[in-house]
């Protein structure tokens, strides 16, 4: 269909002139980890804290848990990030809301993102950590207590330990979906790779060659983290458990 | 403080709703063609025959990699002009919707496809041993007795996906459809009331996704009581 095929695109010097094509990608590329890297530690440590709270008996507590994981969830990821962007600086206090506004607008791209990101990804994150803690035998949690052991003492010596160990592979699925969600960040102007990717298709007119080049690259971390956690979840899985596999 | 005009949402609201059609529509193509293809999928998965079952572990091993957004973008800026080239169209021929739905489907056809598996495997292996010593052919043995059960064990999770998949629409957004999102945005960016408009567009999303949840927990507890 007399398409021109140019794979050596990547590495001519681009139309701004201080760097390959291949570098752009290679920027989107380092964005994406980093993005997804920093909201995932936020999402691991609020979503255990939430997922923990959501199994407490003191009522208030649980509720406010679940009411944070109903709110997350039921809204599209896409509305939580325009809110966090546009919305939010608008209604912090003018004082704080000018400092942020006049900052730099990658920063400010970027922290919206990782906070939507972190705590979108956190609400799913306390679920699996809920269904972990509750799939254990409701015996450990009594034989904590009759031990003497008082309820904070019993989560941190005998629910969590094995609770954490239990959810790592349901984990890796929202590990992975973290990065894949990092994508929608790129409707915020957010140079991240799907970002460069539209860059590349404008900028270069090779849309095939572009398009391959990121696709491949999401592949590429998909397949990495897969490794890495498969490797990580066998070495902590608990003996004499079926778990997740 | 920032002061809040709301006059602007009960002027738009047709155009919203007109949005929400789209949305609705996208989510609901969306969910036939990819229960069906999901289906066909998963069954070849399960299939002895190679080529088959290696093509729909590529298939959906391949989906399941890539981000949505990626997808769409794919069918937005690629693939229109690859069936402009391949059937002769007249240049410019407005292909979004149509794209976009094709994109969303062959996407979310992977996704169910999983779970339609997990269904299969999840019916007693003597089920089918059980149709085989009837004399049923595979397809009948599939169609008048595996299926029927492995879906009524599926239907919360093909509902929750459902759900998740109507949340997922709002990312048509990439490929400039006025969906309910992005009617929502268009008219907030026109009166400079981005604030309300994303807040009352949140708080939609909100309802219908929290309710329909709910319906379904109903729903699983009446067929599934645990």
């Amino acid at each position: 269909m007399g398409y021109q095929w140019n794979w050596g695109i990547f590495f001519q010097p681009s139309a701004t002139g201080d760097d390959t094509y291949f570098g752009w990608m290679l920027a989107g590329f380092k964005m994406t980890i980093g993005l997804s890297l920093s909201a995932w530690v936020i999402a691991l440590l609020l979503g255990a804290l939430i997922g923990v709270l959501r199994t407490v008996p003191n009522r208030f507590l649980a509720g406010l848990a679940s009411a944070y994981v109903e709110l997350f969830r039921n809204i599209p990821l896409l509305v939580q990030l325009f809110i966090w962007y546009f919305v939010l600086p608008e209604l912090l206090p003018p004082s704080i809301g000018e400092i942020y506004k006049q900052s730099n607008p990658i920063l400010q791209q970027f922290l919206a993102s990782m906070v939507c990101l972190g705590l979108f990804t956190s609400a799913r994150v306390a679920e699996q950590v809920r269904s972990g803690i509750n799939s254990l035998p409701r015996g450990q949690k009594n034989a904590g207590l009759a031990l003497g052991f008082t309820l904070p003492q019993t989560y941190r010596f005998v629910i969590l330990p094995m609770a954490f160990r239990l959810v790592v592979p349901p984990l890796t699925s929202e590990f992975l979906n973290i990065f894949k969600n990092s994508a929608v960040c790129s409707t915020i102007g957010l140079l991240e790779l799907a970002a460069q990717g539209r860059q590349l298709v404008d900028y270069t007119a090779q849309p095939y060659e572009s398009f391959i080049a990121v696709t491949l690259a999401y592949i590429l971390i998909n397949v990495t983290v897969m490794t890495l956690m498969h490797k990580f979840e066998k070495r902590i899985a608990v003996p004499g458990y079926i778990g997740g596999k | 403080m920032y002061e809040f005009d709301w006059s602007s949402i009960p002027g738009s609201l047709p155009f919203l709703w007109d949005g929400m059609k789209i949305s609705l529509e996208i989510t609901l193509q969306a969910i036939v063609v990819g229960i069906v293809w999901g289906t066909l999928l998963a069954m070849m998965r399960l299939s002895s025959i190679k080529p088959l079952s290696l093509f729909a572990a590529g298939y959906v091993n391949l989906f399941r990699a890539v981000p949505l957004v990626m997808v769409l973008l794919w069918f937005f800026l690629i693939v229109p002009r690859f069936i402009e080239q391949l059937f002769g169209l007249p240049t410019g021929t407005d292909l979004r919707l149509t794209s976009a739905m094709i994109g969303f489907a062959l996407f979310e056809s992977a996704y169910y496809s999983e779970i339609i598996r997990a269904g299969i495997q999840s019916v007693p292996k003597g089920q089918m041993a059980a149709c085989q010593a009837l004399g049923m052919t595979y397809g009948q043995s599939m169609r008048l007795v595996i299926l029927p059960q492995a879906f009524r064990n599926m239907v919360p999770l093909l509902l929750t996906q459902g759900i998740i998949l109507f949340q997922d629409t709002s990312l048509v957004y990439v490929s400039a459809l006025a969906d309910f999102f992005g009617a929502a945005y268009k008219v907030g960016d026109r009166d400079g009331r981005l604030v309300e408009m994303l807040l009352f567009a949140g708080a939609v999303y909100f309802v219908i996704c929290f309710a329909a949840s709910q319906l379904v927990k109903r729903l699983q507890k009446k067929y599934h009581p645990a």
